[in-house]
């Protein structure tokens, strides 16, 4: 051992559960990642990419991401897959045929679920998948964990010719804790093409002879699970034993550290052995686990009582006090504070170019189908220029269907509205469906050239790569042309009037049309421009009107006159109060000078 | 080193620098040999909204979350989000407060009123909060993006542990551009 190896064993990192996922999937000598960005798992594959040695790619979307990972496994590869719990919707369909084939290399799809839906437009536990699609699933706990279980996921993946699993929920994900590095395994090319028909061409024929191998693979995996060492039992007080695993075992371990454990590192399938030994040597057992009761079912089918679901909320992420609360019957000690606490929602950043798109929206008053990005915020006061977010791509097929349900009702009243990294998720098909069933709603693209909800990715629009290469940037404009659109707009938010527009003249129209919003993130712009003039508000000029207000904008707020330190003369005899822009805020996109009637917004002036 | 875990609750709002602060706290406890865990969530959150991070130390930490009324310290970067997480805190549990006011979409709008007198409400419940001037702080260090450190200077005086450790954190943590504004923060909110 050189001495450099010997230092890097004694180094320890504070990681979040992602970064340790990215490290532990480097330290094993894995070469491939795709993915495609969704909170909370959307790290993983950025730390990953910046690791020497290995290829990763932002797909276009979860399902792409997937097959991308099979491809790159059955050429020998160690692929991993990363996703949000609902990209696992969007992959499930060749999800539940990469069981059947088995991988050759090693395939291991990561799920980062979200319960208490922090970031999500649902909660669901995806650990159903493991058990629906017959893939066993892992589960750490803390970012130590983490890094440990990537890799045994890939070890049994390998050895047992099975996708595997590793589940995250948001709290390991991002969390942080200590994390011991180790050097990197020596890499090895295991990479070559390998024809193998019978078991990847998945024809009825074919498809029923893998279905027997991959019931003969669960029963190894039943086998193997009772021996695998991350199902660990702790026995303390023998009265209580607690069953659980993941981010639920260190809250549990919070407040009951006195009890008896079994932590189960794998999910799926369940070491039936083990828990039999563990209920044999505790009286009294609870099963400790977040959303669905899904080891409370296969424990009770054992015929083992526990209790869980019948104490412990269905719904939400746990935390050390609900897990003390469910157990002991006691109520939490919360403190009422005799103060209404007006509630922080996020809000669109200033200067953000999907504020002038909503605005004119809203004043529309269409019904606007939307979809998943930092848009949906859209929907609040004051703006309320969205109607409706069910998943990725929903906006566009929605807008159809209610078009074509409403008829003459809905002409010129129905916007379907989808980000320019949504639309390439999961938009082009149902773009083209409103072409060919001919739709009059009006399709707008909010292309803001990033995706910037999760945090500014790239994609094949913006025309670079994961690893900040030049590709071929995708058109939207010819995109839609190709499809049979006929009337493509290119607009720009930042112009309230032209919006408004082009919106009107197009909802005036027969078929399909679309129109690209084109502005660039807020985020973006004060990384690209080096100059931004940011705007004030003229307190002489300022009549109290509150048009500007209804931007929602975060640099703009309301004052009233007796809270003022200087003496404002009243415009109206009604006035109560004036709007402030906050310059250090302002991004200067001018949305507020455009509505303003009173010529009172001006640039600021170097010290503002 | 005793079995206790004690819990530290920053909290404020999105773009105040929280988790950076939280980060170098993390790894502050670090070096002067605890074992820590912290837990924020990103995201949605990084819009505006609120943002809290739990910071969690001791000799084996197991959750990296506190549960309510179990927080030994909060430090709240924005008075209004101060009385949102006030049930986190032990009963006889300290409180720093950044005497700064970011109103929310419904303030702004004129619906509602930011609550008068946070501070003195607050002193009327609990013990000797500490109300600090972080953006004053921050400006006189010759930077006004270092209010997080002139924070975490006025947290420091209520941990025990040698301020070596704080500086070695401090020092790796920014880029020598900003360093010696966010180390003359860090003794402003220290002397405060």
């Amino acid at each position: 051992m050189t001495g450099e190896e010997d230092r890097i064993k004694n180094v320890k990192e504070l990681m979040s559960g992602n970064e340790a996922i990215a490290r532990g999937a480097y330290e094993y000598g894995v070469t491939f990642a795709s993915a495609y960005p969704g909170t909370p798992s959307t790290e993983i594959t950025e730390v990953f990419s910046r690791y020497n040695g290995g290829y990763a790619e932002w797909s276009p979307n979860e399902k792409v991401a997937l097959e991308v990972g099979i491809g790159a496994a059955l050429a020998g590869a160690k692929a991993m897959v990363v996703m949000k719990h609902v990209g696992v919707n969007v992959a499930a369909d060749p999800l539940f045929t990469v069981s059947y084939t088995g991988t050759n290399g090693g395939l291991v799809i990561i799920t980062a679920d979200d319960p208490s839906l922090h970031s999500s437009q649902n909660e669901q536990d995806n650990r159903n998948y493991a058990r629906f699609a017959k893939i066993p699933m892992l589960e750490p706990a803390d970012s130590q964990e983490a890094k440990n279980y990537i890799k045994s996921a890939f070890e049994i993946s390998e050895r047992f010719d099975t996708p595997v699993f590793l589940r995250a929920t948001t709290r390991v994900s991002h969390s942080k804790s200590v994390v011991a590095l180790e050097d990197p395994i020596q890499r090895e090319d295991t990479t070559s093409i390998r024809h193998n028909r019978d078991k990847y061409v998945m024809v009825p024929a074919k498809a029923r002879i893998r279905r027997v191998e991959v019931e003969k693979r669960m029963e190894k995996l039943g086998e193997f699970v009772d021996t695998f060492s991350e199902n660990r039992i702790e026995i303390n007080d023998p009265d209580v034993g607690i069953i659980t695993a993941g981010m639920c075992y260190n809250y549990t371990k919070d407040v009951f550290p006195q009890y008896s454990y079994l932590k189960l590192g794998m999910v799926y399938p369940i070491p039936v052995n083990l828990i039999r030994e563990f209920a044999s040597r505790v009286k009294k057992i609870y099963v400790v686990e977040e959303l669905d009761p899904f080891l409370e079912e296969q424990i009770k089918a054992m015929g083992i009582e526990v209790t869980g679901k019948k104490i412990f909320p269905y719904t939400g992420e746990f935390d050390p006090g609900i897990v003390e609360t469910a157990i002991t019957g006691s109520s939490q000690n919360t403190f009422n504070f005799p103060v209404s606490i007006p509630p922080r929602p996020p809000n669109l950043c200033p200067g953000c170019p999907h504020r002038g798109l909503f605005y004119v929206l809203g004043k529309l008053g269409v019904f606007v189908t939307g979809d998943i990005g930092c848009y949906t915020l859209a929907f609040m006061k004051p703006l309320e220029g969205l109607d409706s977010c069910i998943c990725m791509g929903a906006s566009i097929g929605m807008a159809h269907g209610m078009s074509r349900a409403l008829k003459d009702k809905g002409k010129g009243k129905i916007v379907g509205v989808i980000g320019d990294s949504t639309f390439i998720h999961s938009g082009i098909t149902s773009l083209l469906n409103t072409v060919y069933n001919q739709s009059n709603a009006v399709i707008v693209i909010a292309d803001n050239s990033t995706t910037a909800m999760t945090g500014m990715q790239d994609h094949p629009a913006t025309g670079i790569t994961l690893q900040g290469k030049k590709t071929k940037e995708l058109d939207f404009v010819s995109l839609a042309s190709a499809l049979g659109i006929e009337n493509v707009r290119v607009t720009d938010p930042f112009d309230l009037k032209e919006t408004e527009l082009v919106m009107k003249e197009e909802l005036g129209r027969d078929g399909p049309s679309l129109v690209i919003s084109k502005g660039l993130c807020a985020l973006l712009q004060s990384k690209q421009h080096e100059k931004i003039t940011p705007l004030r508000i003229n307190p002489d000029k300022c009549t109290g009107c509150k048009l500007c207000l209804r931007l929602g904008c975060p640099a703009i707020s309301w004052e009233r006159l007796e809270d003022i330190d200087v003496t404002i003369q009243k415009k109206t005899k009604k006035q109560k109060g004036i709007a402030v822009i906050d310059s250090s805020l302002c991004n200067g996109c001018s949305l507020c000078d455009q509505l303003c009637n009173f010529e009172a917004i001006e640039e600021a002036q170097g010290n503002e | 080193m005793n079995n206790t875990t004690r819990s530290i609750l920053l909290a404020g709002v999105g773009g105040q620098g929280i988790i950076r602060a939280s980060d170098i706290l993390s790894l502050v406890m670090i070096e002067a040999g605890y074992d820590v865990k912290k837990s924020e969530v990103h995201g949605m959150a990084q819009r505006g909204g609120c943002v809290t991070s739990h910071v969690r130390y001791g000799k084996k930490v197991y959750s990296p979350m506190a549960k309510k009324g179990d927080v030994d310290i909060l430090v709240s970067f924005e008075k209004l989000e101060t009385l949102r997480y006030l049930d986190y805190l032990k009963p006889e549990g300290k409180i720093i407060i950044n005497d700064e006011e970011i109103y929310p979409p419904s303030v702004n709008l004129g619906e509602v009123e930011y609550p008068d007198n946070i501070n003195e409400l607050i002193a009327s419940h609990f013990s000797n909060p500490k109300v600090i001037r972080a953006s004053e702080m921050a400006l006189k260090a010759g930077n006004h993006k270092t209010s997080n450190s002139a924070i975490l200077g006025a947290l420091s005086l209520y941990l025990d542990i040698q301020t070596n450790f704080w500086e070695s954190v401090l020092r790796n943590a920014f880029s020598e551009k900003i360093l010696e504004a966010n180390l003359r923060a860090f003794n402003f909110g220290r002397n405060a």
